[in-house]
């Protein structure tokens, strides 16, 4: 019998509240398969299996809020038969109140066929100018019709709902920063990096590709961060019970800033092994799914390292915070011609400004200058990062 | 495709980017990008939409150009009046 315990969201999240279940009882998962939607105050997240199994009992029910850690469901593993008799547990419902059989619906769950909704010409408009659905809308009107009195209603408690998410985020974002802080001892170096070579070859790269396929600048600096990495394994990895742990794997946390405020800071897993045009797709496909607030709990939990990049439009340099558990963080200022000075003479070159943000306790100056200075020795060979 | 015609559908896309913008303040000659906030994968949202929409093909090297909304407006209806329409197959390198 395994325990399926709600994982950790980041280092900042600790508690969810279940929104959906994706399985059933008697469903067979596969390891990384999503079997659960969990809202958090940063997104609404899919949950996935960690291990292969059979779901025996789910014991938690849709608008629950319980804290990370948590046994949310039991699965059988492969061949394991369900236990004969269950361990007695809080029961779901109170006693007394009637409980439809599990798993078979009922005829509340069957929706009835659906008439044509009656809604006010008034109503219809302002719903079409707030691309909303009006099968989401309560009606109060005569006969069952949406007024415009419920569009507005509707829209105001959406409207509320994102506000209090706003809220919630930027508290969590104020625990980890708060946290961050506190406990971890940060150092600062930074390094002036040419990018020359490494945008020519993108701009050769680029005009074989259609416009979707394009790289954008973020996409090699992640890879090369990732890169270089291999070879600096005190700087990828967690600070837990006083100690530093490295980590097996190169999960590059992305900072997303998301349209209405706050930050995400998901990861692009194992990026060190994947091909350019792959990472570029899957930032892209994570901006979209942070600011549309659905990420997966690997890609919360798991960053080893984060990157923050300012790309074309942003401030010439930044000093991160690290995101703890996390022990180093990557910031790349803005992409921009500036003077450059090489073999006594001066020209105009594209440069980022790199910085290292890291923690004491794991590693010294010393250690992170190295670090800065091999990532642009990375940057210099760009045909060697995509293999 | 008339510029008017053009220009609805730049605002229509920005608009399902940035949904907050407002028309009534936002200033045709300035720099669009700071004005709206849109960070590079905006950006690259934003032409790829209009790629697919207008059929137009947008180099990379002409990003340079797209600075204003006018100037993407501008672009885009000298695009489309020339013919330079989007093949299937990318293009070389120049």
């Amino acid at each position: 019998m395994i325990e399926f315990k709600l994982p950790s969201m980041g280092a900042d999240m600790d508690e969810g509240t279940l929104l959906e279940w994706k399985v059933k009882p008697g469903d067979a998962v596969k390891k990384g398969q999503v079997v659960a939607i969990v809202d958090t105050s940063k997104a609404a997240v899919d949950i996935e299996s960690w291990q292969e199994g059979t779901i025996d009992e789910l014991l938690l029910e849709a608008g629950e809020k319980v804290p990370v850690g948590t046994t949310i469901a039991t699965l059988l593993e492969p061949g394991e038969a369900p236990p004969a008799t269950r361990p007695a547990r809080r029961p779901l419902h109170e006693p007394g109140e009637p409980v439809a059989p599990r798993g078979a619906p009922t005829d509340a769950d069957i929706p009835a066929p659906t008439a044509r909704r009656k809604v006010s010409p008034a109503a219809r408009k302002r719903a079409q100018q707030l691309h909303m659905a009006l099968d989401s809308v309560t009606a109060t009107g005569p006969d069952g019709a949406v007024t415009l009195e419920d569009v507005e209603r509707t829209a105001a408690t959406a409207g509320a709902a994102a506000g209090d998410r706003l809220a919630a985020m930027r508290r969590t974002i104020a625990a980890a920063m708060e946290r961050s802080k506190r406990e971890i001892p940060h150092y600062y170096v930074m390094e002036t990096i040419p990018l020359g070579r490494m945008l020519m070859w993108l701009t050769a790269q680029n005009a074989k590709r259609s416009i979707e396929d394009r790289l954008l600048p973020a996409v090699p600096l992640i890879k090369a961060v990732a890169l270089t990495l291999r070879r600096f394994p005190d700087l990828n990895g967690s600070w837990r019970d006083g100690e530093f742990r490295a980590a097996p794997c190169i999960h590059v946390g992305v900072a997303i800033s998301l349209r209405h405020g706050g930050l995400v800071a998901p990861a692009l897993l194992d990026a060190d092994t994947k091909p350019l045009a792959q990472l570029m797709r899957e930032l892209i496909d994570l901006t979209s799914r942070c600011r549309a607030g659905s990420l997966r709990s690997s890609e919360l939990s798991e960053p080893t390292i984060t990157v923050t990049s300012l790309g074309d439009q942003g401030s010439s340099e930044v000093l991160g915070i690290i995101y703890p558990p996390q022990v180093a963080l990557v910031g790349f200022g803005r992409i921009a011609e500036r003077p450059w000075a090489e073999n006594g003479g001066l020209k105009v070159m594209p440069t980022v400004t790199a910085s290292l943000s890291a923690d004491h306790r794991v590693t010294d100056g010393h250690r992170g200058a190295r670090f800065l200075v091999e990532l642009g020795e990375t940057l210099q060979h760009p045909e060697e990062l995509d293999p | 495709m008339s510029e008017t015609d053009i220009r609805a559908v730049v605002l229509a896309t920005l608009k399902s980017i940035a949904p907050e913008i407002e028309e009534a303040t936002l200033r045709a000659d300035r720099p669009l990008r700071h004005q709206v906030d849109l960070d590079s994968i905006d950006w690259l949202h934003f032409l790829t939409q209009l790629h697919e929409k207008l059929k137009v093909e947008i180099p990379e090297a002409d990003y340079a150009r797209l600075v204003t909304l006018d100037d993407v407006v501008a672009y885009l209806a000298q695009a489309c009046s020339s013919g330079v329409l989007a093949s299937r197959r990318p293009i070389g390198p120049h």
